[in-house]
């Protein structure tokens, strides 16, 4: 799949952010006053920064509001409604923080819960297309979740916490790559299943439709992207997940805390990037390829 | 809304024949025609007379190389458009209920002035049959020539997709799938039609018909025999450039 700037930097940036909230919403931490407006100024900053830089792919972003209505059946319309509900749920409850010194306890949870219903959300939108193998698995809100709420502890400063789960994060990001690798080939989709030639003999794209590219073998053949695909795992796996646990077990220092949200940001860019690039769509079978 | 209807009163669709269809791109060209000037925004091409063309298209035709265990190859044409499938994932997926499958005809159909243009029903299409049109920036596909078929300003024998009507071959047939005796219906039971990526759930209406066995005749050609090879040994002046190219470093 072509891997969009604009979806790329969406889904990592909120969702930190909206691991961030979550973290907010149970009270760890439970800032009060001018801190707990920059901890949610950071957390709103991501979280609807992303949703807002998730707009810059749309064809007709003005119509953006027809989104909200069709949560029925659409995951990226339940996306829609739920990351709004979590924001107006958890500005009530930040103003509740910055204003009022008052905690409400009950918001805050039911925030956190909205948040993390935001990204579930948001992975479903992935994991609910047959038509790319390596996304269809529960390996991919696993994903999205732990690397939000370990990016979130992060972020929050819980570092107990935020240490095991990023060793879960990375656990889950290791098993998504490696059972990923082989799930295409598992599904038992080929060209001959989608040709429906398979019974006559062996199958070769002869001659494609066109002498030069379509709007599907730029969106969903894109095959660039994989050129470094095991280099960018370790790089991924060193920035995302093993620099900020080794620099979490040092003495606390904001600086290295800083550092390790750097390079934690970095390493999920790097693993986000190809979540998009190795995808392979099944339509890329068409046109001989994955 | 973008639920599909749990039931359609007919199951309008196209029958494609494998075997009869030449390859030409007829269909290509009409279905390019009559949607650039009737439903919905036109089909855009960007750079049409430069070294990068790339335009919005409906339908396609591939051609596919088939090489059985015994006998020659064969060159399959493969002509690939909207299946309007009864369990179409690009309708649920929408965001907006711009996607939709009509209960009336089943026709799957998107609605222009309500499409965003997210992309996601093309990613959830298997058959690559939605393409965005980079000049609209709203999502195309095949509409089945819903308004040719209805036209009561058009002659009876043109309410047929475009496509269907100016193919040469007569590869391609328009019908109603849920009429057992319809012309696609039979068609589609006499040949053995058949769906494509049956196991993603998608219930295509559209069949295709696979290729017939190419006629074999082993009597056919009778003078084959007297064009046989007279000998397979060479003697004489080849028969000696033969044996001493032969003892030469490398020779067999």
């Amino acid at each position: 799949m072509h891997p969009a700037r604009s979806v790329i930097i969406f889904t990592t940036l909120s969702g930190l952010g909206f691991g961030l909230l979550v973290w907010l919403g149970l009270g760890m931490p439970s800032p009060k006053g001018l801190v707990a407006f920059v901890f949610f100024t950071i957390a709103y900053l991501l979280a609807a920064g992303g949703l807002v830089a998730s707009t810059f792919h749309l064809g007709h972003p003005e119509r953006a509001l027809r989104a909200f209505t069709q949560w029925r059946t659409s995951w990226l319309s339940r996306e829609a409604v739920i990351s709004v509900a979590t924001l107006l749920v958890m500005a009530a409850y930040g103003a509740g923080l910055v204003f009022w010194d008052t905690r409400i306890v009950w918001l805050g949870w039911l925030g956190a819960a909205l948040s993390l219903a935001t990204v579930l959300a948001t992975s479903m939108i992935y994991a609910q297309l047959k038509t790319v193998p390596r996304w269809n698995h529960w390996t991919t809100p696993a994903l999205f979740l732990a690397l939000s709420v370990a990016g979130g502890a992060l972020l929050a400063g819980q570092l107990r916490f935020a240490l095991p789960l990023l060793a879960v994060a990375g656990g889950v990001q290791v098993v998504a790559w490696m059972t990923g690798d082989k799930r295409f080939r598992g599904r038992g989709t080929s060209v001959a299943t989608a040709t429906g030639l398979g019974g006559m003999g062996d199958i070769r794209a002869f001659e494609p439709p066109h002498t030069g590219t379509n709007y599907l073998m730029r969106e969903m053949v894109h095959v660039i992207g994989r050129k470094h695909a095991s280099r960018l795992r370790m790089l991924s796996l060193l920035l995302g997940y093993g620099l900020p646990i080794a620099l979490m077990m040092l003495p606390f220092n904001h600086w290295l805390a800083l550092l390790a949200v750097i390079a934690h940001i970095t390493g999920v860019f790097a693993s986000r990037w190809l979540f998009f690039a190795e995808a392979e769509h099944v339509v890329g079978l068409y046109y001989g390829r994955k | 809304m973008t639920a599909l209807p749990p039931t359609t009163d007919r199951k309008l669709g196209l029958v494609i024949d494998l075997d009869t269809c030449v390859g030409c791109h007829a269909c290509v060209v009409a279905c390019k025609g009559w949607n650039t000037e009737n439903y919905g925004a036109p089909l855009s091409d960007q750079d049409a007379y430069g070294g990068a063309p790339s335009g919005t298209f409906l339908n396609r035709v591939h051609s596919y190389e088939v090489r059985p265990t015994t006998g020659t190859a064969k060159l399959v044409h493969f002509p690939k458009s909207c299946l309007h499938c009864d369990d179409a994932p690009c309708v649920t997926v929408c965001p907006t209920g711009a996607s939709y499958k009509r209960s009336a005809d089943g026709i799957v159909l998107v609605n222009e002035d309500a499409c965003i243009g997210c992309g996601l029903c093309a990613w959830a299409c298997p058959y690559g049959a939605r393409e965005m049109d980079a000049d609209a920036g709203v999502m195309k596909k095949c509409t089945l020539c819903v308004d040719r078929i209805y036209n009561e300003n058009l002659p009876e024998v043109d309410r047929e997709p475009a496509c269907v009507r100016t193919c040469p071959a007569g590869a391609r047939h328009f019908g109603d799938f849920a009429d057992p005796d319809s012309n696609v219906s039979r068609l589609t039971e006499e040949r053995g039609g058949f769906d494509l990526m049956p196991e993603l759930g998608t219930k295509p209406v559209n069949k295709y018909l696979p290729p017939r066995e190419r006629d074999r005749s082993e009597d056919i050609d009778i003078l084959a025999p007297y064009l046989e090879p007279v000998t397979e040994d060479a003697n004489g002046f080849l028969g000696w450039l033969e044996r001493t190219l032969s003892k030469l470093p490398g020779g067999r």
